[in-house]
């Protein structure tokens, strides 16, 4: 089971967090404190995992970003670093060759894509063309809804001049 | 726009934080801006509702309070529409955890989107739940879970059963609802609603044994054709990766037969087929194949696979060894110590690789091949697996070498065959590592290299040579320290040289100069200091020559600002000072310092109770320390809680001849009770039959009963004093030694009468009655006579604080009723565990003649168990009697009710 996913970027700073196993806030501040004191300080050619707490925290970078995620002792790493690169294709499909700053405007999507994926803790879709067409439909609907919002609202509008 | 809003745009306020140059300018645009959503919120104002919750959002992950905003995604989830629904679950999940009472509030909300129309709706509340439920929320919301289980949308129905999984982990009694589901949701062709399925079903098989046999009955069939399916399927680009259709799912399925073989012939019959050909057949030379491989080879160990498909599994392993990807051989290693259990002798082949991955630039990589090199050695291979662990001690980094110590250690000590080798190791551990090496493992060599007389002055000048060059090494210098202290003339005069050494010569001064630089040198720690003092002690009677250095090596510590110091060396000054009669004294000073008793009261409690009495000890010489029993010391340090010594055990010889003369003429066996009396808390102490103890039982009063009396149990024998201290804390244990104390303390009588008027016995038996006793408001005492005999009277007058009922304040008056003066006076008390005590000074350490004239002395005793445990006190005099040694003991048990 994923217990949570962090992206953090290479000065430290938290891009993304997500966590399935309950901490509290307190908590959440220390984790990634010391995470990111661990990872971001191994060199490039070390192997992608790092024994913490009695769990396993399998990391990837990409440019200056590091996807995080923290499984249990016995699950399989190898395929948690499948699962972030899963993550990150369709991250890049999506906002088209994804970047840090990417992310931080448009949090909230990355949020979006990522429930796609992971519930649970655990892997939901793996097909990248599924999550594309889930997330697209989501979107389509919140556009429609906002043109609604904004054709009423002229009408309301021109009722009123 | 609204004109009223003063809010910026989500994109603005993300601007405006990345721009901050310092982390006050962040908190002030973030303190501003949440001023600004509080205002909204108390304005309750929908039109910005979304945007300030996700303002909030991007606050919150910058590790800001945003508590405030939770109702607000409430409110959200309650309106109507997708877009304000979709931002109000995002937060609900993000700021709110499965903790918050707050979510409770949701339920409602959650129940109606998991009958909404709308699909993405559905999904949503779906991921919500899936994602933050609290028990509560998950036996209330199951059975709608359950029903979107069988509905007929992919994308409701994957979601719907990666909720389950986390309704199951929360409420396992749920299991056997989505039993039927789970086994049915197999049969489906959608990836995503495979994976979700063959995952619910796993911890379906963890929660719950019905649930496993069920889908071993049901199920094992359909994944088999599962996995056979997506392995032989054609190049499909939808699930491809690297080549391979759908790992993910792969993975999954050969995860839940895993579950299903486990213990099962079979069903893991049925699978081995498709195993073997999972396992030929895929390509390991991309990540995916190798992730796939190494969940088949976990598969394969689980399950009762055929012995061609484990020869298999682990030819895998070996070439994962070998590969250059660090992940690939981190994983390896992983494996490896699984499959030791299954086929040590193929682990065992691979041994040359996995010490190699030991000395890995990679910490993970290092620690897991360390832990599986701890698994590979046996009686065969550990010489040179040891040389190899203690060869690399030398150039390792440092944060790796204390793991690395740890497990040398514990591997010496393990398979050690020969004494010879493993005190060689250790040697060489302790200089390559000393400030690594644990405590219990250097109290062990020590135990070790007492027991071994011909290796002793081989143990010594080794250590010596070591000290040499290993000076900062805080446990070798502690050995070194000992070892001197114990063996010194065994350096110097070269006692019991072997074929091995190189010949040496040391002076008497070289000893002590070794030893007075592990005391001066600044690193020491006390526990090292402490140590030279007492070694320093004990070479000033061997070493005769170099006596008054020492002495003056000791008294520059009198003015040390460490208490311990400075009372050991003004105790040790006035010892070489009158220098004599000091035989076991130090002996006993060393076993303090190796106890490192956290009572630190009572060992210098006994320390002075020692000192007080060396006076009275008729041997000559600093003898050596008894030699520690090495099978009890161990035992006990493998966690056994009492020390079991056997009769035959402790009659064994021991070094130190010298038999004393008892105070009361009766021959006694040698026994363990000063153990004891430093062991209360049986903490890693070691454990010492020795003669010289039964002089310290009888400064403590305790006569040992014949063996005969005592034939129920040795430990009561061994234990007097233990007993003695915690009168009343176990029964059971009391009960029979007890009985063995009251004998004995009227033997002890016989010369001497002592009125031990009440066995402790009925002091304990006394208990129901004295469990409420008369609250006297004014609590006046009656005076009694604690002790008398026909030298000295003891009388004890009381006094007790209205408010602290526990603590009393007694003072002792003591009368001398023969008609010569006693002098160097000293009285002594000891109390059960639950009563604390406190002795003052005395007034005087002489004793008149014939009553003309007193000492007095208080003593402030607090019982923490006031009111159900009457106060008991045993009691112990010694002075000079016309120049003559002599001790008095007695119990007092008379003491009034109320105490």
């Amino acid at each position: 089971m994923i217990h949570f996913v962090i992206l953090i970027s290479r000065q430290g700073k938290v891009r993304l967090t997500k966590w399935y196993s309950p901490y509290a806030q307190k908590e959440r501040l220390k984790v990634i404190r010391e995470l990111s004191g661990v990872i971001l300080t191994r060199g490039p050619k070390l192997c992608n995992v790092v024994e913490w707490r009695g769990y396993k925290v399998v990391y990837r970078r990409y440019a200056s970003l590091y996807f995080c995620m923290c499984i249990d002792a016995d699950d399989n790493e190898l395929e948690v670093l499948e699962i972030i690169h899963h993550f990150v294709e369709i991250l890049d499909r999506y906002f088209g060759s994804v970047c840090e700053l990417d992310l931080i405007f448009n949090f909230h999507k990355a949020f979006y894509i990522l429930d796609e994926i992971l519930i649970a803790g655990e892997l939901q879709e793996s097909s990248k063309k599924t999550v594309a067409r889930l997330i697209a439909a989501q979107d389509s609907l919140v556009e429609t809804a906002k043109e609604q919002a904004s054709s009423i609202s002229n009408m309301i509008a021109q009722a009123t001049k | 726009m609204n004109p009223f809003s003063s809010g910026t745009r989500l994109r603005d306020m993300i601007r405006a934080i990345r721009a901050c140059k310092t982390a006050a300018e962040e908190r002030a645009v973030v303190r501003k801006e949440c001023a600004a959503i509080r205002a909204a919120i108390s304005e309750n104002d929908q039109d910005y509702r979304h945007r300030n919750l996700a303002k909030l959002m991007f606050i919150h992950m910058l590790g800001y309070p945003t508590h405030f905003g939770q109702m607000e995604c409430l409110k959200l989830i309650a309106s109507a529409g997708f877009p304000e629904k979709r931002i109000g679950y995002l937060g609900l999940m993000l700021l709110l955890d499965e903790r918050q009472e707050v979510l409770m509030l949701v339920t409602n909300s959650l129940k109606q989107d998991l009958n909404h129309s709308n699909q993405y709706i559905v999904g949503l509340a779906l991921c919500a739940l899936g994602n933050i439920c609290s028990a509560e929320m998950a036996r209330d919301l199951a059975p709608e879970v359950e029903r979107l289980l069988h509905g007929r949308d992919p994308n409701i129905k994957k979601k719907a059963a990666l909720c389950s999984i986390r309704i199951i982990r929360k409420v396992p009694d749920l299991a056997e609802n989505f039993m039927g589901p789970a086994a049915s949701l197999l049969k489906e062709k959608h990836h995503g609603v495979l994976i979700a399925g063959v995952q619910l079903c796993t911890d379906l098989c963890k929660a719950n044994t019905d649930a496993l046999e069920y889908l071993r009955k049901n199920c094992t069939e359909g994944l088999v054709r599962i996995l056979k399916d997506v392995s032989n399927s054609p190049y499909a680009p939808e699930y491809d990766i690297a080549g391979i259709t759908d790992p993910f799912l792969h993975i999954r399925v050969l995860r839940l037969m895993r579950m299903l073989g486990q213990e099962d012939a079979d069903s893991s019959e049925y699978m081995n087929d498709i195993l073997a050909q999972v396992a030929t057949k895929t390509e390991s030379n991309k990540n995916v194949g190798n992730a796939i491989l190494y969940e088949c080879v976990e598969t394969i160990m689980g399950i009762e696979a055929t012995s061609g498909l484990r020869v298999l599994a682990i030819n895998i392993l070996g070439r994962f060894l070998s590969n250059r990807d660090n992940n690939i051989r981190y994983v390896a290693l992983n494996m490896l110590m699984k499959a030791i259990t299954v086929d040590a002798q193929a682990v065992q082949r691979h041994r040359t690789t996995i010490l190699e991955c030991v000395k890995d630039s990679d910490a993970s990589i290092r620690k897991r091949a360390l832990e599986l090199v701890f698994l590979l050695v046996n009686d065969g291979n550990v010489k040179p697996l040891a040389k190899e662990l203690i060869d690399y001690l030398e150039v390792s980094d440092q944060e790796f070498k204390g793991d690395l110590t740890a497990k040398i250690c514990s591997i010496v000590e393990k398979f050690s065959q020969e004494k010879l080798w493993y005190i060689d190791q250790m040697f060489k551990v302790l200089s390559l590592a000393g400030n690594y090496v644990k405590d219990d493992v250097w109290h062990a060599l020590i135990v070790v290299i007492s027991n071994a007389p011909d290796l002793q002055g081989y143990s010594v000048r080794s250590l010596y040579r070591a000290l040499q060059t290993s000076y900062e090494q805080e446990s070798l210098v502690r050995v070194a320290v000992w070892c001197i202290g114990e063996y010194g003339e065994m350096l110097v005069n070269n006692v019991g040289v072997l074929e091995v050494e190189e010949p040496m010569t040391v002076t008497e001064s070289d000893a002590v100069d070794a030893v007075e630089l592990a005391l001066k040198r600044h690193s020491s720690d006390m526990t090292t200091r402490a140590m030279s003092l007492i070694a320093l002690l004990k070479l000033s009677s061997r070493f005769t020559p170099t006596s008054e250095r020492i002495k003056e090596i000791v008294t520059q510590h009198k003015g040390s600002v460490a208490l311990e110091l400075q009372q050991r060396s003004i105790e040790f000054n006035s010892i070489i000072q009158r220098h004599q009669n000091i035989k076991w004294v130090t002996d006993l000073l060393v076993v303090n310092n190796i106890a490192r008793h956290p009572l630190k009261i009572l060992v210098v409690e006994s320390m002075h109770l020692l000192l007080g009495c060396w006076c009275m000890c008729r041997s000559s010489l600093v003898e050596r320390m008894p030699v520690l029993d090495e099978a009890a010391y161990l035992g006990k340090r493998a966690g056994s809680s009492q020390p079991t010594l056997s009769a035959e055990k402790s009659s064994k010889p021991t070094t130190s001849a010298a038999s004393l003369k008892l105070p009361n003429g009766v021959a006694k066996p040698p026994a363990a009770p000063l153990v004891d009396l430093l062991d209360l808390s049986s903490d890693d102490a070691p454990v010492l039959p020795s003669a010289p103890n039964d002089f310290l039982n009888d400064l403590l009063g305790i006569g040992l009963p014949n063996s005969s009396s005592s034939g129920a149990a040795p430990s009561t024998t061994t234990d007097l004093l233990m007993d003695l201290l915690s009168i009343g804390t176990s029964p059971a244990q009391n009960g029979p030694s007890d009985s063995n104390v009251v004998p004995s303390s009227a033997k002890a009588a016989e010369s001497k009468p002592a009125p031990v008027t009440a066995p402790v016995m009925d002091l304990l038996d006394g208990l129901p009655s004295n469990a409420s006793p008369p609250r006297d408001e004014n609590l006046v005492y009656p005076t009694i006579t604690a002790f008398e005999s026909s030298t000295l009277k003891i009388a004890f007058s009381f006094e007790k604080q209205p408010e602290k009922p526990q603590v009393t304040l007694i003072s002792a008056t003591f009368t001398n009723l023969s008609s010569s003066t006693l002098t160097n006076f000293i009285f002594q008390a000891a109390v059960p565990k639950f009563v604390q005590l406190h002795l003052d000074p005395a007034s005087s350490s002489t004793l008149p003649a014939n009553g003309n004239g007193t000492i007095t002395q208080s003593l402030r005793v607090t019982n923490t168990q006031h009111g159900q445990k009457p106060l008991a006190m045993r009691v112990r005099m010694a002075y000079k009697f016309n120049d003559e040694d002599k001790l008095e003991q007695g119990q007092i048990s008379n003491f009034p009710p109320g105490l």
